[in-house]
């Protein structure tokens, strides 16, 4: 009976520690940041969530919006879709947020894609690059990252130059890899490039030299690869220690090839990639002021600079929020629907403004961010010369 | 046919690496009835001492190995004397649930202590790989499957060789039977945990520097244990190994000819083959039962 009495105390006084920060809240201006910090995705995760920290930092310290400050509630959708549709209904329902950014992969985002829809919340899509994001009709998704149709089609123009005869395809077995294998064989088929094997991995699989002995053995002088980071330094290790001999060229813009050079070493050299920043060369990029910026803030909370490329999205995801937020004039989450289509500012790689995409009537949100190649050539990163 | 060979090559070092995981499961169950979920949690002890004492604390690579070996020995000693000695006539249900409440707790211990974001180590290999002819491993590769196919050896020699192991053998027969002869069953089942414990960390030990240290590989890792343990016959440190090939065989060949997506499924569709046949398992030794 004691005991029943001191959890019903100890449950009333939680209760009360949660209104009493339902009632802080009210103070400052909440954004639910959706990312997976445990599981194969930490590494990307955990970047683009620092990313994110430096933009409400940069917001607060311009004294914030609409008078208020800015809040991330930063939650960890582990890796796993069913976890980020949770996590989605924990920041919607339980913290209150009126806009989430997130949730990095492509399956991770479409698993939450329903719970936007089920509780008119829009989200912000930093990195995820499967087509069908912003094609099934979702009102409240908004894209920066580009669609593997757009990496592709700005692929075509590169293509001519890279001398491809025929390509294999290794791409993680979900929804971002097989698009991209998708998208990128119809470009390729487009050219004239022949198309041979489609191999895929499993998103947690850490051996994938049954899959590389196979492509090895091939006719193919390239293999396309979609993953992130730390399995393509695996791949790449593993590639290098089955002696193939073909070009590599990776898609997918987490690739953070400063950590492939430090990890992966000199199985990284003379590897393709496509990356949608370029923080080695910032006067090159679109707006070289916040750029610059950026990257100096990186560098004074002592992050690796490798995790930049994939960093940078979480600070434009969260730039392209609060600009919404601004221009709803609230922090209601019909409004800032509403307003993220007037969204109109230079990014750090291009213009971010929405283009409406998929089914009429029932347009998803989608900016046309830039798209670089660069190459890894003795430890070093360079826009290669073609 | 030169493909096939290569993909022979992988599946051997893979299957050296999954044997050794199977054994320290098969051991621990085989002889003290336990169902260890925390298994694959030794495994990335393991990876994680390497990456304490040679990464962090810039020691020699082969000295991290033995380090992640001995702390394994001793973390398991712990974990039977903490969690598993009080429990000793419990059922096979509760110590299940012990255990799997270990692996709760060291997975998400380790995710505490070192992050959810993987770390690599390096080590004294040369990248360069070892090319014979149109095959091609990795030096680090090799080193690991020499590695363990000697800790194979002293497992083997342990159990058959020694007095200890044949006290090991006689609990296995008839734990009442065996501490009636006199034998210490608590200290039989101490070494027992330990031994097996080790042979696991020793496994993330070797593996860890070939893929990545990260907080959730022990899943995978128990995932694959059991699987290599129900192939081999539960108790059976003989089936343990050949079912450890098997798996990779399976998981290699599956993957390079019939399709990767399903790498992971080949390996269970030859355990379901397997218990259809012969449900104890391919290598199930006989124990007395009551």
């Amino acid at each position: 009976m004691r005991k029943g009495r001191a959890i019903s105390t100890f449950a009333a006084a939680a209760l009360l520690s949660i209104g009493l920060a339902g009632q802080a809240s009210a103070q400052t201006i909440k954004i639910g940041v959706n990312e997976p910090l445990t599981g194969p995705f930490a590494a990307s995760g955990t970047y683009v969530v620092n990313g994110a920290k430096i933009a409400a930092d940069e917001i607060n310290a311009k004294g914030g919006l609409l008078g208020k400050k800015v809040e991330l509630v930063i939650e960890d959708n582990k890796s796993n879709p069913t976890e980020a549709a949770a996590v989605a209904e924990k920041l919607i329902t339980a913290d209150k947020v009126p806009v989430i950014m997130g949730a990095w992969g492509s399956s991770l985002t479409l698993a939450v894609m329903p719970k936007l829809l089920e509780y008119k919340v829009p989200m912000v899509v930093e990195t995820s690059s499967s087509g069908k994001i912003t094609t099934s009709g979702n009102t409240y998704i908004f894209r920066i990252s580009p669609p593997s149709a757009v990496e592709a089609a700005a692929f075509k123009d590169i293509l001519p130059k890279l001398h491809m005869k025929k390509v294999d395809f290794l791409v993680i077995n979900n929804d971002w890899g097989r698009g991209a294998a998708d998208d990128f064989g119809k470009v390729l088929k487009g050219e004239g490039i022949g198309v041979g094997l489609v191999e895929t991995m499993d998103q947690s699989a850490q051996d994938m030299s049954a899959q590389l002995s196979k492509i090895k053995g091939t006719d193919s002088d390239t293999i396309m690869v979609t993953t992130a980071v730390e399995q393509l330094t695996l791949l790449l290790k593993q590639a290098a220690a089955l002696g193939i001999k073909k070009r590599i060229v990776t898609t997918g813009g987490s690739q953070n090839p400063d950590q492939l050079i430090d990890q992966a070493g000199t199985a990284a050299n003379g590897t393709y990639h496509l990356t949608t920043f370029a923080p080695w060369y910032p006067d090159q990029t679109p707006d070289p002021t916040a750029t610059k910026y950026f990257l100096g803030e990186w560098k004074k909370r002592g992050f690796n600079f490798a995790g930049a490329t994939e960093s940078f999205r979480g600070y434009d995801g969260i730039r392209t929020i609060a600009k919404g937020i601004e221009k709803a004039g609230k922090a209601e989450p019909e409004a800032i629907t509403k307003a993220l289509w007037d969204v109109d500012f230079t990014g750090l790689n291009g213009k971010i403004k929405f283009q409406k995409q998929g089914p009429a009537g029932k347009e998803s949100g989608q900016s046309m961010p830039n798209v670089y190649l660069i190459q890894i050539d003795n430890g070093k990163v360079i826009l290669p010369k073609l | 046919m030169i493909e096939f060979l290569q993909h022979v090559i992988n599946a051997l070092i893979l299957g050296s690496t999954y044997a050794l995981l199977g054994i320290g499961l098969t051991l621990i169950f085989g002889i003290m009835r336990v169902v260890n979920f925390a298994h694959g949690e030794l495994y990335a002890f393991g990876a994680y001492c390497v990456y304490l004492v040679s990464v962090l604390m810039g020691l020699n690579f082969f000295f991290s190995i033995l380090v992640a070996i001995l702390a394994g020995c001793l973390l398991g000693a712990l974990i039977e004397v903490i969690l598993l000695r009080p429990m000793r006539n419990a059922d096979i249900d509760t110590t299940m649930l012990v255990m799997i409440g270990a692996m709760i707790v060291m997975q998400n211990g380790e995710q505490y202590i070192w992050g959810g974001v993987a770390k690599s180590v390096n080590t004294p290999f040369p990248e360069a790989p070892f090319v014979i002819g149109p095959f091609s491993v990795s030096s680090l590769s090799l080193f690991v499957f020499f590695a363990a196919l000697l800790l194979i050896g002293v497992a083997y020699f342990l159990i058959n060789r020694t007095k200890l192991g044949k006290a090991m053998r006689a609990t296995f027969q008839d734990r009442d039977t065996a501490s009636l002869m006199g034998i210490n069953i608590q200290r039989i089942y101490m070494a027992t945990f330990a031994i097996g414990s080790s042979l696991a960390a020793a496994a993330g030990a070797l593996l860890g520097p070939v893929y990545v240290v990260s907080p959730l590989m022990g899943n995978i890792a128990s995932l694959k244990a059991f699987a290599i343990v129900i192939l081999g016959g539960l108790g059976s440190i003989g089936g343990a190994t050949i079912g450890g090939f098997m798996l990779a065989f399976a998981e290699e060949i599956g993957a390079g000819y019939i399709s990767s997506g399903y790498r992971d499924a080949m390996g269970f569709l030859i355990i379901i083959a397997v218990l259809l046949v012969k449900p104890t398992g391919l290598f199930a030794r006989s124990e007395r039962i009551g």
